[in-house]
């Protein structure tokens, strides 16, 4: 049985992971590349890496270590983050990523998603989202320039456009729970899964076990998670183990 | 020496990193001489059937991967690999396989509460051959995939999987292996998988 994804995401910059990370016996903490073994040894079923790295000639410093996180590491993972053109999709996925993810190019581009999806394959297209709540109603409205500019598209329409345009998943982050610890926007993850046919990640918001199951309960095919793997307050394991009891597939 | 196949079609890089990690050498060729000459031969592929067979056609590689598969040497498809191997594809009317081995490539059925692609880790529901050697069935595997293999020869079929259907997730025939999954995606069993092709390969 095809089992729900747990998935830690990591941030970049200038090639060091840049949030805090308490992994003991590693080398190097701030390696992307040590740092996504171990979660690898924890048990993730895919990383996700954002490039938060400002400035767009920060290419080469990208290309080596999405280079090195190749050579070590032996499960799926996506790189987001500064990717404007299918040229910059070529270029990652030849170090050996596997999968893209865009969010403000492809907003300001839709057309980016259909020619990536045509060269590259669906399946390596991830249409990332930033999503918030108009406020006093069930509509949320997409975000570009990680979360500054309202685009005042509707995220229900928007996701259904990126399957249409060939996205092969969508990276659902709820702008409104992103930080919060008070759990997943459950209606944003349940209106956006029941609207598109390919796998939504649920980002944002997860403080406790429980948060991962109920996200799963609102359709979501994967929940992603940063600073909570990150500072330890959880573990992979025990995700899986909580959703494992109560009914949810899992890999263990 | 292994010939990892290159006709561009998608993600070569992992499966030669994976081959690295297991301390086996190899080369990246589209050279139907290579092939001919390799010990052993890798065959993965991401994307459309047809644009794949096109792409063997267009560099020979259809029958230089025929006779070799024909030779009797260690041989592995992986995911697209493994389909181009059978005679058809729903995904591409028309578009005649490789006929390596006999069966036809199905979309998996359009339902509300089955997403396609199937994206994530799968099991097996059995496990048997020497390239699943060592796997125990309910072993977990990372799966891309929007259409699955529907094989004519069950006694060929060393593994099954669930997903709206229960197809063939992998097969072997005499020297030729091929799985639906990512062995170079799925940690530590794929990675053992990998291991197990290498040692028939004699390549470790």
């Amino acid at each position: 049985m095809l089992t729900k994804r747990i998935i830690p995401c990591l941030d970049v910059k200038d090639g060091r992971v840049v949030k805090g990370i308490n992994f003991l016996n590693l080398r190097d903490a701030g390696d992307p590349a040590e740092t996504a073994a171990a979660y690898d040894a924890q048990g993730a079923d895919e990383v996700v890496f954002l490039d938060i790295t400002a400035s767009a000639d920060s290419r080469d410093t990208q290309l080596s270590w999405v280079r090195d996180v190749a050579s070590t590491l032996f499960i799926p993972f996506t790189v987001g983050g500064g990717i404007r053109t299918t040229d910059d999709f070529k270029a990652i996925l030849r170090e050996g990523a596997d999968k893209i993810a865009v969010n403000s190019a492809a907003l300001m581009n839709p057309d980016l998603i259909s020619d990536a999806a045509m060269k590259f394959g669906s399946q390596c297209v991830v249409v990332a989202m930033d999503a918030k709540r108009i406020e006093g109603t069930d509509r949320w409205t997409v975000y570009k320039n990680g979360g500054r500019v309202d685009m005042n598209i509707d995220a229900v329409e928007w996701a259904i456009k990126a399957e249409k345009l060939g996205a092969g998943e969508i990276l659902l982050t709820s702008m409104d729970a992103d930080g919060t610890k008070a759990g997943y926007d459950l209606e944003l993850t349940k209106a956006i899964a029941s609207s598109v046919n390919i796998p939504v990640i649920a980002s944002g918001g997860a403080g406790k076990l429980e948060d991962f199951y109920t996200a799963v309960e609102a359709g979501a095919s994967a929940v992603l998670a940063a600073s909570l793997f990150h500072y330890k307050e959880l573990t992979i394991r025990e995700v899986k183990e909580y959703m494992k009891e109560r009914g949810i597939s899992v890999r263990l | 020496m292994i010939a990892v196949v290159d006709y561009d079609a998608g993600n070569v890089k992992s499966v030669e990193k994976a081959i690295e990690k297991l301390g086996a050498k190899h080369i990246l060729t589209s050279d139907p001489a290579e092939i001919a000459k390799a010990d052993a031969v890798i065959l993965p592929g991401v994307g459309n059937f047809g644009d794949c067979v096109s792409k063997l056609k267009e560099r020979r590689l259809d029958i230089a991967l025929k006779e070799y598969a024909a030779s009797g040497k260690p041989f592995l498809g992986i995911c697209v690999g493994l389909q181009l191997l059978f005679d058809e594809s729903e995904e591409s009317p028309g578009v005649k396989g490789l006929s390596i081995l006999p069966g036809k490539i199905k979309k998996f059925p359009a339902s509300a509460d089955l997403k396609v692609p199937q994206i994530g880790w799968n099991d097996i529901v059995e496990s048997k051959g020497r390239l699943l050697d060592g796997i125990p069935a309910e072993t977990y595997f990372y799966f891309v995939h929007s259409f699955y293999l529907e094989c004519e020869d069950s006694s060929i079929v060393t593994s099954r999987t669930e997903y709206g259907v229960t197809y063939d997730s992998s097969v072997e025939k005499g020297n030729v292996f091929a799985t639906q999954f990512h062995p170079e995606k799925s940690s530590d069993a794929g990675l053992k998988v990998l291991s197990n092709f290498l040692k028939i390969a004699g390549e470790v």
